[in-house]
């Protein structure tokens, strides 16, 4: 099937999602910590997404692929409320409930919120400030300022990140004098640093080279144990070494959500095998 | 191949060639007439203001002119020699005189006197003044302007209201100062009764200079990265946490360059304190008031305003040049003075919070 005929296709001959599939069946069924239910997503008058549904597993990797402007951010910012601060932008319909707390009803502490779904950003965002001071950013504005207690989470997260041996010497250095891959490890730890249940990761190797892009990897293989993350990346390869299940997306709708293996290996879907072959995207 | 055609290297110019000379020609003329007019304003000043501010005598400084209040200057004639000198020293050499005169029982000399006034002593009242209006105005109009600008950048929603205030402000901008100096008089003078004060002073130059340093706190706050933001909020920061800590810092320096034209602005404006702050003259100095209250409530000589009273006395001579040209030139040095400790300022700022 070519690009061309892929895109006349409508919206309604797409497959049904199919995450209750009861394929995934296997030994290692994490309960669901994430549910979207028939989410619809406007900013102003364009609808960005379209009748969502996804439950995401606990302490797994979950990865969204698709084609640009397919709603990938823009479904990863509703997960903590990032797009609350976008003026336009309204969820219309449907819930996301995070442990059975519907995140969008109106009495949810977003800083709360926020604080347990932590995020890591496509372009990487240190502050202009030490080492240091990046990590335990998050922790002063809980206001902890004992510093054993500082120093002790500075450790940890920065070998949370893999990136304690590279940077222990200099902690009180700008993190803007890192290297690329190290300042996008800088924001992982300092992600990690508030212990969030959830990571959310959008794009977090697009402006990394291959090696640090390797580096970042396997830290999310890593920090799954610990973790919830979902990740956004434009990198099959990524997807398919580093996610557990993957949900393709195509114009704001939802395609297909599966085991990675079964994405990648034979997807029920005609447009997900183009995508994801390579063939258009 | 046409017998016209041009060589590459060809050093005959073409015709774009000459164009483009003479473009950068007319740019170069244009650059140096205003070379040449900054030059000779400032020239002017310094090589004027200098011979009043400077002396070739130990101390170097004419330190009466810069510590002394304005007086009249007196000059006269007296057993073939002249003298100038300023009132209180006139009338203690005429009391001698007198005395003197008494003494041997002989009538009182009669002493031609030509007085000019302000023409001696100095302008420190005059400095002070102008460096407490623009300590008080700066103060208020950064507060405010800065508190809005915030208001405006990150909390408003964006939308026709705010673009609708946004061009009010820029056309603030644009009133004369004489009108800001109006609505000074009618609102703070007259209506909240403050009389000719330097809380009515500080308030209309703040109100001057706020549509400049919100515009400029804006832009401010508009060059600091969105993932600076974004990576705050996502650590779970309130809004004001973020701005406190992830964006202010780093706006901050912008903000500064903006006011430093602003300091220079509201220093040098005659306008707008000529009807609600100063004083043509005054004997006692800011600090020398009954009830600490009473400080906000008094009027302040200034420096412009002092330039201006001084050139306006007509005939012009040639002891009143010497004190405008002096006023001029400290006015100079202290905006400059001012301006220097700014830009330190956010130079250090600049070098901590660089990203
Ligand atoms: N702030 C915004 N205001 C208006 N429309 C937006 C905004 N952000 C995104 N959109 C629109 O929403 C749609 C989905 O955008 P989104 O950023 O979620 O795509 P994406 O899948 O992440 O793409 P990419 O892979 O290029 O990052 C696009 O059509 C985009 O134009
Ligand atoms: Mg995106």
């Amino acid at each position: 099937m070519s690009a061309h005929t892929l895109m006349e296709i409508t919206p309604t001959t797409f497959a049904p999602p199919i995450a209750d599939k009861p394929a995934q069946a296997d030994s290692e069924v994490h309960q669901t910590l994430i549910d979207i239910a028939n989410l619809d997503f406007f900013y102003g008058e364009t609808k960005a997404l379209h009748d969502i549904s996804l439950k995401i597993p606990e302490k797994e990797v979950t990865a969204f692929i698709g084609p640009s402007g397919c709603g990938k951010s823009t479904l990863l910012r509703c997960l903590n409320r990032m797009n609350d601060l976008i003026d336009i932008a309204r969820v219309d319909r449907g819930t996301i409930r995070i442990r059975d707390i519907d995140i969008y009803q109106p009495d949810v502490d977003v800083i709360e919120l926020r604080k347990r779904v932590g995020m890591v950003f496509q372009k990487s965002n240190p502050f202009p400030k030490s080492i240091y001071e990046n990590i335990t950013y998050g922790l002063r504005l809980q206001g902890v300022s004992a510093k054993s207690r500082l120093d002790e989470v500075v450790e940890r997260s920065l070998r949370g990140a893999a990136l304690w041996d590279e940077v222990k010497d200099r902690l009180h250095e700008s993190g803007l004098s890192l290297s690329g891959g190290q300042q996008q490890r800088l924001c992982i730890a300092r992600a990690i640093a508030v212990e969030p249940e959830i990571i959310l990761m959008d794009e977090p190797c697009s402006a990394l080279d291959p090696i640090a892009t390797a580096r970042v990897e396997e830290l999310i293989h890593e920090l799954k144990s610990k973790y919830t993350i979902v990740i956004v990346t434009h990198n099959m390869q990524q997807a398919a070494r580093c996610s557990d299940r993957t949900a393709f997306f195509y114009l704001g709708r939802l395609v297909e959500y599966a085991d990675t293996q079964t994405i990648f290996m034979k997807p029920s879907d005609a447009q997900t095998e183009a995508y994801v072959s390579g063939r258009f995207g | 191949m046409k017998s016209t055609e041009r060589h590459i290297y060809s050093l005959r110019p073409s015709f774009h060639r000459r164009v483009e000379g003479a473009v950068v020609w007319v740019l170069r003329i244009a650059t140096l007439i205003i070379l040449v007019a900054g030059l000779a304003v400032f020239g002017d000043i310094i090589f004027k203001g200098s011979r009043t501010v400077f002396q070739t005598s130990f101390p170097f400084v004419n330190v009466a002119f810069l510590t002394e209040a304005p007086k009249t200057l007196y000059v006269f004639e007296h057993e073939g020699a002249s003298f100038e000198m300023a009132d209180d020293d006139f009338r203690a050499f005429r009391t001698g005189l007198e005395e003197e005169a008494a003494a041997a029982g002989l009538p009182a000399p009669q002493l031609k006197t030509k007085s000019y006034v302000y023409s001696a002593g100095g302008v420190f009242p005059n400095i002070v003044g102008t460096i407490l209006l623009v300590m008080g105005s700066m103060t208020i109009a950064l507060s405010l302007g800065v508190a809005s600008a915030i208001y405006l950048n990150e909390y408003a929603k964006q939308g026709p209201v705010v673009r609708f205030i946004r061009l009010a402000i820029l056309n603030l901008a644009g009133v004369p100062s004489i009108v800001f100096g109006l609505f000074g008089f009618g609102m703070f003078v007259i209506y909240f009764g403050w009389n000719v004060s330097l809380l009515a002073g500080w308030f209309t130059l703040a109100f001057m200079v706020l549509p400049v340093v919100i515009t400029a706190s804006e832009e401010a706050l508009k060059a600091v990265p969105k993932g600076f933001r974004e990576g705050s909020l996502a650590l779970g920061a309130t809004k004001w946490q973020t701005i406190r800590k992830a964006v202010l810092p780093y706006a901050t320096p912008g903000i500064l360059t903006s006011s430093i034209l602003g300091i220079a602005r509201v220093a040098g404006e005659t306008a707008p304190i000529m009807f609600t702050a100063a004083y043509v003259v005054r004997d006692k100095l800011p600090w020398e008031v009954e009830r600490a209250i009473d400080f906000l409530f008094q009027g302040v000589m200034a420096l412009p305003y002092h330039i201006y009273v001084v050139s306006s006395k007509i005939p012009q001579n040639e002891y009143s040049e010497r004190v405008q040209y002096g006023t001029a030139f400290v006015f100079l040095g202290i905006v400059a003075i001012i301006a220097t400790t700014s830009i330190v300022l956010r130079n250090r700022l600049r070098s901590r919070y660089r990203w």
